[in-house]
């Protein structure tokens, strides 16, 4: 079974974001790493491809500067091989422009499934792989937070508001996963140097044969947020419950 | 006004619309000239009532799905309405996990743009959005044709009635989609939740990491049934099994604005804050003095949720 995972290379979330105040578009300047999320979706790849007993994992990603930082942590961990989309014309992408590109690169790589994260944690839109799946005239299950193969048919627990779902959906399908859906390996040191030799495909959007899409909005203005001011500190020495309690009191929760 | 007509996604829950569908419904009579809801499953002639009073004063109902996931029909409806004539300038959906896949689907449908995680929508057509955690506002607007696209993060907006009649709900035809509509739902669990909702109640406890171990989840639990709240959780312990995802309070869960929220052990990942920022008075209980969390707390109390919590327990039992 083919499996495509799509991969956001992101900035590391440990330094906070910044948006260049001219273009108003992400900084997405250094190294950019695997979003956290996306290590679930390989994870989920393996495993399945692993017990249909063949075929293949293929990274797809759209990154600018031709980064692979984040597609070299996931070839680490056992893909076979990756896609990375990476195009000046793409600057500033909304998410049914990434959706676009995405969607014809997958194409390339004919799956039978596609696995994608819920959202990125960076953009966090979540609604790239809902129009990837429209565009490629796929079904599609989201949330998942259990998925097998059985067959020709993906069966997926779907996360709800009230609890979950039972999903059954024939392949081709697309699949988004929550995190926790399964435990992600760390790389091991084979895995990592075989990785350095696993085959990378970088292409420009004419090489998929599509233009490059309109982006249909745009930001208008940048401000701070309203800051929340720290209150009172209280270092606990076996009687700070007290100042909770009383606390509570005050605002008459109690 | 900029938007001469809005329509609103309104979700169903247990024969009621959802909160955050009342509050996307006062929001669009304050922006929008018309207002018009979607329901599907046959849901619409149960709310009409509400929905009307909270201003639509017409419900485009799908029918009965048969059992197909909501996304794939309820965007091909909205699809077809549009492409026939019937076109609204603004769309607004919840961020929920159906209002994400129907706006997914009609964007891609319909080769429009979606803006999400709107917190703020102005008549000029400008929407606002939380990024980095919620400490930058971004203002966005659309620059292509309408149906603008709007996904809203729940508790953005005030809930009012307009005191309107009960809506007129119109049956509206689902077009074939062919193999994009085959994912089934085959079976349906809920799961039982003691106390109000999460995003309903008035006080909410939430525990992290710093608990240690998942049977120390009990005390966030205890506290929480003391308290007449609802508990929840931070990503961290979701993604590591100890509690449902249900519980979980951020980006990625739920949004809540209790009157008080109480975070034991946790740290403050931008990923947590973005959830809970909005509450009215946070307390937080967390041995690291430098956790990033007591930047935003009313009250920090630096110290061991394993001395701090179950102090606080007793306390309040003994008040009982």
């Amino acid at each position: 079974m083919n499996v495509v995972v799509c991969v956001k290379q992101i900035p590391d979330p440990a330094t906070p974001g910044k948006l260049d105040p001219n273009t108003k578009t992400l900084v997405r300047e250094g190294k950019l790493i695997l979003d956290d999320s996306d290590a679930y979706g390989v994870e989920m790849a393996l495993q399945l491809a692993d017990k249909a007993g063949g075929g293949e994992v293929t990274l797809v990603s759209m990154a600018p500067n031709e980064e692979v930082g984040g597609l070299r942590t996931a070839l680490a961990m056992g893909a076979a091989k990756a896609i990375l989309v990476s195009d000046e014309s793409l600057k500033g992408a909304d998410a049914l422009t990434t959706a676009k590109v995405l969607a014809a690169a997958i194409k390339r790589a004919e799956p039978d499934l596609v696995i994608a994260a819920t959202e990125s944690t960076d953009g966090y839109t979540g609604t790239t792989p809902v129009q990837v799946a429209e565009l490629l005239g796929l079904p599609a299950v989201t949330f998942a937070k259990h998925v097998e193969i059985d067959g020709s048919t993906v069966k997926v627990d779907r996360q709800t508001e009230a609890g979950y779902d039972e999903v059954e959906c024939p392949l081709p399908a697309l699949v988004t996963v929550t995190a926790g859906v399964v435990e992600p390996r760390y790389p091991s040191f084979k895995g990592i140097m075989a990785a350095k030799g696993k085959p990378v495909d970088t292409l420009k959007v004419g090489d998929l044969g599509i233009e490059a899409p309109a982006v249909g909005q745009q930001v208008v203005d940048v401000a701070a947020a309203e800051e929340r001011q720290a209150g009172e500190i209280v270092v606990d020495e076996g009687d700070a419950h007290e100042r909770v309690v009383a606390f509570l009191e005050q605002l008459k929760v109690i | 006004m900029a938007f001469d007509k809005v329509w609103v996604l309104a979700e169903v829950a247990d024969g009621k619309p959802t909160g955050t569908t009342l509050e996307l419904l006062t929001k669009a009579r304050e922006i929008g000239g018309a207002v018009e809801a979607w329901t599907w499953g046959g849901e619409g002639s149960a709310v009409a009532a509400t929905l009307g009073a909270y201003g639509a004063t017409k419900v485009y109902d799908t029918g009965d799905l048969g059992g197909a996931l909501p996304g794939v029909p309820v965007a091909a409806a909205m699809a077809a309405q549009v492409q026939g004539g019937n076109a609204p300038t603004a769309i607004l959906a919840a961020t929920s996990y159906d209002g994400r896949d129907i706006a997914g689907r009609l964007s891609a449908k319909l080769d429009v743009g979606v803006l999400t995680n709107v917190v703020g929508l102005s008549d000029d057509g400008t929407s606002e959005h939380a990024v980095f955690g919620g400490t930058t506002v971004v203002k966005a607007a659309f620059t292509g044709n309408p149906p603008y696209l709007f996904l809203v993060r729940p508790k953005s907006f005030a809930a009012e009635e307009s005191g309107g009649g009960a809506a007129e709900v119109t049956t509206v035809e689902v077009p074939d989609a062919g193999a994009t509509n085959a994912a089934k739902i085959v079976q349906r669990h809920v799961e039982e939740r003691i106390g109000p909702k999460l995003d309903e109640a008035a006080v909410v406890v939430s525990g992290g990491r710093g608990l240690g171990e998942a049977e120390k989840f009990s005390m966030i639990e205890e506290l929480a049934k003391l308290l007449k709240g609802a508990p929840g959780a931070s990503r961290a312990i979701v993604d590591a099994g100890w509690v449902p995802y249900s519980y979980q309070v951020g980006q990625t869960g739920k949004t809540v604005k209790p009157t008080v929220y109480i975070a034991c052990g946790i740290s403050g990942a931008t990923q947590h804050m973005v959830g809970m920022k909005g509450a009215k008075n946070i307390v937080a209980i967390n041995k690291d003095q430098e956790a990033p969390i007591f930047s935003i707390a009313d009250l920090g109390i630096v110290g061991d949720v394993h001395k701090v919590l179950p102090k606080v327990i007793e306390a309040l039992q003994s008040r009982a």
